[in-house]
């Protein structure tokens, strides 16, 4: 199980207006999907209420409509009701209202009678799932520049400003994509998208390390091609490791998406497209940033005239 | 010459941590704190409002109401609950593994409310008598015995009460205190027992026409601090609000935990086979760190008594996932270093020194990110972070110092020399130098 990526003859800087095109589009596609579809918020974020029922035998939408018509609960509102589970014996129901004490306790007891399971009921304000939510946006949004600092100072400003733009990359291709196919997003899939931005930062440094690593050894790069060499066999040096990394994080968050069970399905997830997105953010869009801002940086540096000292003209 | 000691050296050290690991694994893993979306269980948010306009919420009336809130839980009987303050007004009050819903919700809602009664149970006093946040813990000017202090709102009123019960023969003159008097309790019933429900019972023996009242008793510097809080507490006129709530069946909670530890399990034996597929001997050190990884976080994850949550599990991934990273990244360069045609022994120097920094600038960078959603965040975010610094200073030590030095006593042992096999390198890899 070997082989040796820097003999391949892979001119991966070569194609990077396509990279660029292809995520731009992507995050387009998924500005105009958050306008038109939006998100598919679950009840942490919305007000109201939810009722998963858990049985022993399989259940039918009808039937908890009627069960809810039994007890007489919400009859102005008729609840969306999902099925879930191998042979649909959880359902979901959502309420627009929240429940007060009383409805819950009678809700509860209902089902517990019926299907020998206690239900969760789960009631909510709007406030506090959007407070999360907006307080991970601001954590995310400060951590950035906090890490745009740290960068600056042990790199370079530029590699900084990459990295943070793959980060929120990463981090709004899960959203889009979680738009697109609408499946809930509840509080764990803030943990998933914190979890990716973890990563894909982590991934980045490491590429960017060898990238900086192989400009040092260089005396003066005078054209563009050869930092972009510079860059190409930097990529290539650290693709094993990249693919490795991922395929190890892969095996974990795909075990939990397969094995895992209904309750983690979406954070795993959203978990497995993060850290996709987390490794090619890395190489292909981070890295050749990097490359074209870097290449007009030396350009404006050599075009400017050397300063002469002033005392010369004294 | 293979210098055997060195990797006798290894396989004692390997040994001492297996059986450290096999011998504490069950306990550290009984002890981990599952939240409630693992165990099921009851989830409250309150708001907390005043409940007369004009009062303050600050964060005197906040903790004493915290406490109250405690008090009220040990009631229901339930073991570790989670109770934070979070933001300005609010109280999250989790209660893992609750059944009964339904009264734990109207205990907890219920505020404290504290009784001054006589013998027959006649309330002479309730703590809408007594002035918001005016109790508070105290020594004895004369005695130096830990007390109790109380401000009345009306000190008359209390100068009438003692009066009368002055009057009264003794074992009859007594202020008995309560917290939570519910019909059917009595004093005479409660006296005889040895942890009796009221909370004290002091003789008056002269009328006292003042507003402040002295508890004294057979306390400790504790209990007058915790009975301080709580009739702090009792007094405190706060409307809780409940503004978010979640219940996680018992089954429910059972179930996603069994399938995502059995998940987990999946993932990291998929992981250990690909790293010593991929990597051979390194890869095999590599899963020796891990697996120490792993207890080692779950070891101070419980010394820290947080509770595991799915947020949890996601910065645990994230971890394992870094730690692994760590490995390859050294062993890549090790790799690297050994195909330019350099010796095992300079290989792994070389590698190891050139690796470190790449870790090193990619684990701070992410514990950066970790400490700003600590500062910042609230619930699951912060629950989040604390798992992933833990992680990242974990891997630290365990993937990237631990690591270095097992697979540098076999290096030191000269085993290696000459097998590059043993690093997955082949011999036509290697640059002739």
């Amino acid at each position: 199980m070997s082989f040796n990526p820097e003999k391949w003859n892979v001119d991966l800087t070569k194609h990077r207006r396509k990279f660029f095109v292809g995520s731009g589009l992507t995050v387009i596609i998924g500005i105009v999907l958050l306008f038109t579809m939006g998100l598919n918020l679950g009840v942490d974020f919305e007000s109201g209420s939810n009722v998963e029922i858990q049985t022993d035998e399989p259940l039918t939408q009808e039937q908890v409509l009627a069960d809810f018509e039994a007890i007489d609960i919400d009859d102005s509102y008729v609840p969306s009701v999902t099925l879930g589970g191998d042979q649909s014996q959880n359902a979901s129901a959502r309420f627009v209202d929240e429940f007060s004490q009383q409805e819950i306790a009678l809700i509860q007891s209902y089902f517990d009678e019926k299907y020998g399971h206690s239900p969760n009921i789960s009631t909510v304000s709007p406030l506090v799932g959007e407070e999360l939510a907006q307080n991970a946006l601001l954590s995310v949004l400060i951590a950035s520049v906090a890490i745009v600092i740290y960068i600056a100072f042990r790199f370079q400003f530029l590699y900084g400003i990459s990295a943070i733009i793959g980060l929120l990359h990463d981090a709004f291709i899960i959203i889009a994509l979680f738009s697109l196919l609408q499946i809930e997003i509840n509080v764990p899939f803030i943990a998933a998208v914190l979890t990716v931005v973890g990563y894909s930062i982590n991934d980045t440094i490491v590429t960017f390390d060898r990238m900086r690593e192989n400009v040092n050894k260089e005396k003066e790069i005078n054209s563009f091609e050869r930092l972009a060499h510079i860059v190409n066999k930097s990529l290539l040096q650290v693709i094993t490791r990249s693919i490795n990394t991922v395929l190890t994080v892969l095996f974990a968050s795909l075990a939990l998406f397969i094995f895992g069970g209904e309750a983690i399905r979406s954070f795993s997830l959203a978990l497995v497209i993060g850290l996709v997105a987390g490794t090619y953010s890395s190489m292909f869009l981070c890295a050749q940033m990097w490359l074209v801002w870097e290449w007009k940086r030396l350009k404006k540096i050599k075009s400017k005239p050397p300063k002469q000292p002033e005392e010369e003209y004294i | 010459m293979v210098k055997k000691g060195r990797i006798a050296l290894f396989f004692f050290i390997v040994a001492l941590m297996a059986t450290g690991i096999a011998l504490l694994v069950r306990p550290v893993i009984s002890d981990v704190n599952l939240g409630l979306d693992l165990q099921g269980g009851f989830e409250v948010l309150y708001e907390v409002e005043p409940i007369n306009e004009g009062d303050t919420i600050n964060d005197e009336a906040l903790l004493s109401t915290t406490t109250a809130l405690n008090e009220r839980v040990n009631t229901i009987g339930v073991s570790e609950p989670t109770i934070q303050i979070e933001g300005d007004n609010r109280i999250r009050v989790q209660l893992a593994g609750v059944q009964d819903q339904e009264s734990a919700r109207e205990i907890l809602a219920t505020g404290g409310e504290l009784t001054i009664r006589d013998v027959d149970d006649n309330i002479l006093l309730d703590g809408s008598d007594l002035t918001q946040n005016g109790s508070s813990a105290s020594l004895h000017a004369d005695t130096n015995q830990p007390i109790v202090t109380l401000t009345l709102d009306d000190g008359d009123q209390f100068g009438e009460i003692t009066q009368e019960l002055s009057q009264r023969p003794d074992n009859e003159n007594l202020l008995v205190m309560w917290l939570d008097f519910e019909e059917g309790d009595s004093y005479e019933e409660e006296r005889l027992k040895e942890d009796p429900k009221f909370l004290s019972a002091a003789s008056v023996r002269q009328p006292l026409f003042t507003r402040n009242v002295m508890i004294e008793g057979n306390f400790t510097t504790e209990e007058t601090r915790f009975l301080a809080e709580i009739l702090n507490a009792g007094s405190l006129p706060v409307d809780l609000n409940e503004i978010y709530s979640t219940s996680v069946g018992a089954s429910l909670g059972e179930q996603a935990m069994k399938q995502t530890v059995n998940a987990g399990l999946i993932g990291v034996a998929l992981i250990f086979i690909y790293m010593i597929m991929y990597y051979r001997f390194p890869g095999v050190i590599a899963v020796i760190t891990l697996s120490a990884y792993t207890f080692l976080v779950l070891v101070i994850f419980n010394a820290l008594n947080a509770v595991l949550t799915l947020p949890g599990i996601a910065a645990l991934i994230l971890g394992v996932g870094m730690a692994v990273d760590a490995n390859i990244i050294t062993y890549e360069r090790v790799r690297e270093e050994i195909k330019t045609g350099k010796s095992i022994k300079s290989a792994y120097k070389v590698g190891g020194r050139r690796s470190f920094a790449t870790i090193f600038d990619a684990n701070i960078t992410t514990l950066i990110a970790a400490g700003v959603m600590f500062y910042f965040g609230t619930s699951s975010v912060q629950g989040f972070a604390v798992m992933l610094i833990i992680s990242i200073l974990v891997s630290f030590l365990t993937a990237v110092w631990g690591s270095r030095v097992l697979l540098g006593l076999w290096v030191d042992s000269k085993f290696l020399n000459k097998r590059p096999g043993w690093f997955g390198v082949k011999r036509g890899e290697i640059d002739e130098l």
